[in-house]
């Protein structure tokens, strides 16, 4: 069924595909913006705690006798103790001379309108967060400004992010594998009714045209509503077909008897031979299409019973015996003995109208292509496989193109003048087939054609 | 070409074996070990009396055959000022001012290790490792308290000093904390935890107390009678002294403690900086390994409390920084010079 269809991509694949990307982009997405966030709270804390420590040394700044005095308290400086032990530099202006501290330690900007002002620097070999704040102190004749700056190195901060890095990076790994499962999980599921829908056409008979009856999600209706469309109207067209030929066979067939019963009267009555010869050819060419218009619509009843095969239990033997009585007259016409052997019961399962049919195209044959006063034999066995032998003394098959005279209207050339359609070892095999058998011809080292059906 | 290079190599072999240094008045200096070559000596800078650390540099030439140990003594003071000046001559830094070596620690001179095991407390930036618990004491002359009882606390030595005053005139002592580093460290913890210091202070001022350099000095003039008080003795010093001479009492004030460890670093500019590392790591094993040294070195080793905590020792942080700062440092002294000198 698959190989005459074109694959392109797997619906469940590309939806896999599209929620793991998605679930990938998002858990990326997630990884940054948490750790920048937690960045940012981290930098805050540190900022938080250099901005009070400058606040507290700037607090204590006073003039006294027109010089500074910055007896800052002991817990500026313990409240920078970090668990990385950072580095701390610090530096204390009175306007632009350093009145203690680092030499050459910059001062961080101080925007208008804040108190603190933050900035990242280079100092000492290191990258350094920087706190600075000012006051202008007012003494008996002069105003100063004193600034002071704290920076900090940034090690603790560092161990911190990388914590939170990493619990970040691990949260956002887990989120990502289940939802990844996830999607297999919705993947699957949402492929099922598709997977479902193609079971139970798969699971069909092969004439079972019937449409699909239980419910599919919504995105599929369209398709299984255009499937069933097309599933009634190529029913439609099937039966409309072969309701066609067997109505014309049918109309056919009684017009011809009329002809040929005019023919035949005419002929008793016509005593010029070149007419009675002319007649004689016009009777011929009505038995053509009479036995071709009863051949056909026999064909066009094996194909439609095939189509909706009832199958019952039957005695092989039985249903032969009953045609050989019933073909027996034909025989004694031409002094031939048509023999019944073989075994007592041979049952199989099978739709009698089509085996007898076939059955009776095989004696037919042999009737017909057999010299007067000869035999013809019917074996009827059970083992190794249920069998249907018919063979004849006649002329045989001619060997050359022997498996091909069971195609459509093909008639060997020992046919002659007999009348045929060429549609008889059709029937047969056809019949064979949709019991799941086989037809094979054969001829005999005595002479005489053989036609075995297996089972 | 040949007169040049042994010219050069002479001059450089002159340099590195400390020729200019020569000049430099130690209190001590010790080579231990026979060096294999001039390169082989590790020079260590210390304010530690040498009878304290020998044990241990015995044991690390013991362990190290082919590596002399050059054993420099000065102050604590004059050990920081020396070793900002030239952080290349000196492989190791070992002081008893907590805050000095902090600040040279945080100004980049040290050089940090890897994978120490040592308490959190009593190491900062895996670059300064303490390796000392050491009280500051009060050591009394016993005759001079004879039928009387030994004050316990800062208080009761007041009281004691300024009940016979003119007994003790002239016979008390303390640290100098203008030139020593350590007396300058005691006196501004004790500072900060207690106004009863600047008390002490002013009543040791009326008494014309003497001011020393150095712990030494002090016990030995407790011991023979010149003073009859002292007060910020290093304790661990007092009692290394006491085992041979019982003429004086060492009392630790139970009213706080004042507690200091005495710590180590590796110079950043160390020419043989694994011999240095190496030498840091088995002074600090020797001082924490279960007391193992501890019976046979008069050195302390570093006391960690059942919790594992630091207990009441001056706390290795930033905050010994504080009173680094130049202006408080003014400010400090100024008030100690009007209590002290009168
Ligand atoms: N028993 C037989 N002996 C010899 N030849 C046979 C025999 N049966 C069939 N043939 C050959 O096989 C050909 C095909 O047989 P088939 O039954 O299909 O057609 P038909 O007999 O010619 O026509 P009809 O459709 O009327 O039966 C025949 O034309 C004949 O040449
Ligand atoms: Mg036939």
């Amino acid at each position: 069924m698959a190989e005459n269809v074109h694959i392109s991509g797997s619906l469940r694949r590309r939806l896999t595909f599209s929620l793991i990307g998605g679930a990938a982009i998002l858990a990326a997405t997630l990884y940054l913006v948490a750790r920048s966030y937690s960045a940012q709270i981290a930098q805050q804390g540190q900022d938080n705690i250099l901005g009070a420590a400058v606040s507290s040394i700037l607090d204590v700044a006073i003039m006294r006798d027109g010089a500074v005095e910055v007896d800052f308290p002991y817990a500026s400086f313990s409240m920078l103790n970090t668990p990385s032990d950072d580095r701390v530099f610090y530096a204390i202006h009175q306007d632009d001379t350093l009145l203690t501290g680092y030499e050459d330690l910059p001062r961080a900007p101080i925007p208008v309108g804040e108190k603190l002002g933050f900035a990242t620097v280079e100092y000492a070999g290191t990258s350094l967060r920087l706190v600075s704040a000012s006051r202008t102190l007012v003494g008996a004749d002069l105003r100063s400004q004193v600034t002071v700056s704290i920076a900090q190195t940034q090690d603790a901060l560092a161990v911190a992010q990388n914590r939170i890095s990493r619990n970040v990076a691990l949260f956002g790994a887990g989120f990502f594998l289940l939802t990844a499962l996830l999607s297999f999980w919705a993947s699957a599921t949402t492929i099922a009714p598709l997977k479902r829908l193609t079971q139970s056409i798969t699971r069909r008979g092969p004439t079972d045209l019937s449409p699909v009856s239980k419910p599919v999600p919504s995105e599929m209706a369209p398709l299984v509503g255009s499937l069933n469309t097309l599933m009634a109207r190529l029913e439609q067209s099937l039966t409309r077909s072969e309701e066609f030929i067997a109505e014309a066979a049918h109309r056919v067939r009684t017009p011809l008897a009329t002809v040929r019963a005019h023919a035949e009267n005419t002929y008793q009555r016509v005593e010029r031979e070149d007419n009675r010869a002319a007649l004689r050819a016009m009777m011929r060419a009505v038995d053509e299409s009479s036995r071709a218009a009863g051949q056909l619509l026999d064909h066009a009843m094996v194909t439609f019973r095939s189509d909706n095969l009832e199958k019952e239990q039957i005695d092989l033997v039985a249903l032969a015996g009953e045609l050989v009585r019933n073909l027996s007259p034909v025989a004694e016409m031409k002094d031939i003995d048509l023999i019944l052997q073989g075994d007592a019961v041979v049952e199989i399962e099978g739709d009698a109208i089509l085996l007898q049919n076939a059955i009776r195209n095989l004696i037919d044959n042999a009737l017909k292509y057999s010299p007067v006063e000869s035999r013809i034999e019917l074996n009827v066995t059970a083992t190794p496989r249920p069998q249907v032998v018919v063979c004849d003394q006649g002329p045989g098959f001619p060997p050359d193109r022997m498996q091909a005279l069971t195609n459509r209207f093909s008639r060997g050339e020992n046919a002659g003048d007999t009348v045929g359609s060429g549609l008889g070892l059709t029937i047969a095999r056809d019949v064979v087939a949709v019991h799941g058998g086989s037809i094979h011809l054969s001829n005999r080292a005595e002479g005489g054609a053989c036609v075995t059906l297996s089972f | 070409m040949r007169h040049i290079i042994v010219l050069v190599t002479a001059l450089v072999l002159w340099v590195t074996a400390g020729g200019p240094l020569a000049a430099q008045d130690w209190e001590d200096r010790r080579v231990f070990g026979t060096p294999t070559s001039n390169e082989a000596t590790l020079r260590i800078l210390s304010s530690t009396d040498t009878v304290f650390l020998a044990p241990i540099i015995e044991g690390f030439i013991r362990a190290n055959p082919d590596w002399a140990v050059e054993y420099l003594v000065t102050g604590t003071a004059d050990a920081d000022m020396l070793f900002r000046a030239a952080p290349d001559r000196y492989d190791i830094l070992i002081s008893s001012a907590m805050d000095l070596q902090l600040k040279l620690v945080n100004d980049g001179y040290a050089h940090a290790l890897d994978g120490v095991e040592h308490p959190e407390w009593a190491m900062w930036r895996q670059s300064l490792f303490a390796f000392t618990s050491e009280p500051a004491a009060i050591v009394l002359n016993r005759a001079a308290f004879k039928g009387r009882e030994l004050p316990q606390t800062r208080q009761e030595l007041i009281t004691a000093l300024r009940e016979r005053s003119d007994y003790f005139t002239g016979r008390v002592g303390t640290y100098d904390v203008r030139r020593s580093g350590l007396g300058y460290l005691f006196a501004t913890q004790d500072a900060r935890v207690s106004e009863t210091y600047w008390r002490l202070m002013e009543v040791m001022g009326a008494l014309n107390t003497r001011l020393y350099c150095c712990s030494g000095d002090m016990i030995d003039d407790v011991a023979e009678g010149r003073i009859l008080a002292a007060y910020n003795v290093l304790g661990s010093y007092a009692a290394a002294r006491q085992e041979e001479d019982d003429r004086f009492a060492i009392i630790q004030p139970s009213d706080f403690p004042t507690m200091m460890m005495r710590t180590g670093f590796v110079s950043v500019q160390s020419v043989h900086m694994d011999e240095a590392e190496a030498f840091l790591r088995h002074l600090v094993a020797a001082q924490t390994g279960q007391g193992a040294q501890a019976a046979t070195s008069p050195l302390p080793p570093l006391a960690v409390s059942a919790d594992g905590s630091a207990g009441a020792i001056i706390p290795l942080d930033p905050s010994l920084m504080a009173f680094q700062d130049r202006l408080k440092r003014r400010t400090f002294l100024e008030e100690w010079e009007n209590a002290v000198i009168q």
